[in-house]
């Protein structure tokens, strides 16, 4: 099935335009419940409500308001926000470009593919020339009254944008202290690295199912019938507590297997 | 999606008229976090999930925390008198507000005909994997196309076993290999990329081959020979806006600063604020926004210590010694307190109902939750 493109831009920089259309990359394969009510199971609703008279509040009589590091609120009405939303346009702005890998999947939010709008020989000049610098552009743009930073890259030689991630959102690894202990032992880290070498391989996604999925619709389509299910508890696997003998065991038990 | 939690995200994607976001996941973290809110105790915040990482024969129990953070800004609903208001679901029949002990979730197999299916059938479906990741391959990192990556979490050590995590984490590092396994965390399987990175261990989601749509369902055009002018020049402008690297700081997100920025200009003039006193009650419900524990704070203790055993934990898990020695320094006392925030200290004297909180100082809440 074709996909649809979702939104329409135009991807600037320097003198350079080129009109695209994007696709978003991924889709939902997600199995979707509902809130009921237990006794009845009835369809539940939602609203918001007044802890204080237990009545709920049309949603055009709701305002909304920040919260300050000290607990206070300020109310902000709809005219207000309104005019803090960035201002739409259709510039998909490339601010600068970087060596590969410069921006790593720390940063990764959701990725589209782009194709071409109205001209084609602009849309493949654009993969050929990022495929010869090899960067990756560094691209602001506004879709749909929300502002997005994003990585201009090529994937299969297509070109995509992946949005990212704001500053604010990603902990710092660097603002982090890793356990520490006594200096670990050469040959307990020497085997683990071996294990590591033995268990090597290379990615192929296609390997993964989501086996869990089936499992659930499984499941539903057996209550559907009436069927019974059982249920296994679940019990937890306790700690290794000689690490140096659980290394050498495993070791051996992979060097069968090879 | 099957998680109770994920079903109220989508019902609150409904209500509130936000321009939609094609973005399913986008607001994940956000939701991981009340998620992760709801589940608190005075003790401090759970985990997301906690399980053992398989390597060989090798076990070590973790905990997963989000490396990612909500949005900066996160606007509260309240009414016009800006009472915060709460999300709660109503039963339609009945017109009145459900415990959340009332809800159960629901497939719906036919027209307003739903099957009902209980967290614990959901659980038992993959009893191994939703407890286990089990790392029986290493893959080079580079080898991951972009495309597949979806969030992160970080990996702590739990019941304080910390020299097989670090021995892990070493080891990996130094081979620069990531681990590939699947596991199920809250009704859904998650395929992840283990990363070690500075003696941290970090899971990263992969999505499924099936949730990346092909290229082919674009329909692109054949490919044209473009014009060789125009790629030259094209060249040359991305060499002209060539620079070796990012700073973080370009990466800010300058709606949230406006945002902040505009809020506080209100707050200085006195403008449509309410003050700390009124809101009091404001966050007593798990399901709003006044997020303010510190997801840094909690990272680096759960690092530092590995959250030890719970006493009214399962028997089948034997604390080790270093658990029952890191345990004795996690106890309430004075000294830890003065290490949180006033936030989260607020947050812990509207658990536990202390009186006349909302006025207490900093150390008056220390001395106060000290001996509730």
């Amino acid at each position: 099935m074709a996909a649809r493109a979702m939104w329409k831009g135009v991807i600037r920089f320097e003198s350079v335009k080129v009109p695209v259309k994007l696709y978003s990359a991924v889709q939902d394969r997600s199995v979707h419940f509902r809130l009921l009510h237990e006794k009845d199971h009835s369809p539940v609703r939602q609203a918001m409500i007044n802890p204080d008279t237990g009545k709920a509040v049309p949603h055009a009589e709701t305002r909304r308001a920040y919260r300050t590091a000290e607990g206070s609120l300020v109310m902000f009405d709809k005219e207000e926000l309104e005019a803090l939303e960035p201002d739409s346009g259709r510039d998909i702005e490339i601010v600068s470009f970087l060596p590969p890998q410069a921006i790593d999947h720390r940063w990764y939010d959701r990725p589209y593919y782009l194709g071409p709008d109205g001209s084609d020989s602009l849309y493949f000049a654009l993969a050929e020339a990022l495929g010869r610098s090899g960067k990756e552009g560094l691209a602001h743009w506004v879709m749909r009254k929300k502002s997005y930073i994003g990585a201009l890259r090529l994937h299969c030689g297509v070109p995509m944008l992946m949005s990212l991630r704001h500053a604010e959102q990603v902990v710092p690894v660097d603002a982090l202290e890793p356990p520490k202990g006594k200096a670990l032992d050469a040959k307990e880290l020497d085997m683990a690295r071996q294990l590591i070498g033995m268990l090597e391989a290379e990615f192929d996604p296609h390997e993964y199912h989501d086996e869990y999925r089936e499992r659930v619709l499984e499941l539903i389509e057996a209550k559907r019938l009436g069927k019974r299910v059982k249920v296994t508890p679940i019990r937890r696997r306790e700690a290794t507590d000689d690490l140096a003998q659980a290394l050498e065991a495993s070791l051996k038990k992979e060097r069968k297997r090879a | 999606m099957p998680d109770l939690r994920q079903s109220r995200r989508k019902a609150k994607r409904k209500t509130e008229t936000k321009p939609k976001t094609e973005a399913d996941s986008k607001d994940n973290t956000e939701q991981a976090q009340s998620k992760e809110k709801k589940r608190f105790h005075a003790s401090g915040p759970r985990p997301l999930w906690s399980g053992t990482i398989t390597f060989g024969l090798v076990s070590l129990p973790v905990n997963l925390y989000p490396a990612n953070r909500p949005k900066p800004v996160s606007l509260r609903m309240v009414d016009h008198e800006g009472t915060p208001l709460a999300r709660r679901y109503l039963c339609v029949k009945e017109d009145r507000v459900l415990d959340y002990d009332d809800l159960v979730r629901g497939y719906e197999v036919e027209k307003e005909k739903f099957v009902v299916v209980e967290d614990q059938e959901l659980e038992s479906l993959a009893p191994e994997q939703s407890q286990e990741i089990d790392l029986k391959r290493f893959v080079d990192l580079n080898d991951i196309d972009p495309i597949y990556f979806q969030r992160a979490y970080f990996m702590t050590p739990d019941k304080g076993v910390i020299k097989a995590y670090r021995l892990l984490a070493q080891s990996m590092q130094e081979s620069k290999r990531a681990g590939i396994a699947t596991f199920v965390m809250r009704g859904k399987e998650y395929l992840v990329a283990i990363i070690a990175e500075k003696g941290i261990l970090r899971a990263e989601t992969l999505r499924f081959a099936d949730e990346v749509r092909t290229l082919d369902e674009l329909n692109l055009p054949p490919a044209t020979q473009p014009d060789a002018q125009r790629i030259k020049t094209m060249v040359q402008a991305i060499t002209a806006l060539s620079e070796d690297g990012f700073a973080r700081e370009s990466l800010r997100d300058l709606h949230s600063q406006r945002l902040i920025a505009r809020a506080e200009e209100k707050l200085s003039r006195g403008e449509d604020v309410i003050a700390l006193d009124a809101v009091d009650e404001a966050d007593s419900s798990p399901e709003q926004g006044g997020e303010v524990i510190d997801l840094m704070q909690v990272l680096k203790q759960s690092l530092a210590e590995g959250r030890p055993p719970e006493p009214n934990e399962q028997p089948d898990s034997q604390p080790t010694i270093q658990a029952k020695s890191s345990r004795q320094g996690t106890k309430h006392d004075a000294t830890d307190l003065e290490q949180l925030s006033r936030a989260e200290l607020y947050t812990r004297a509207q658990k536990l109902k202390l009186a006349g909180r909302s006025r207490m100082t900093k150390a008056q809440l220390v001395e106060a939750l000290a001996n509730a």
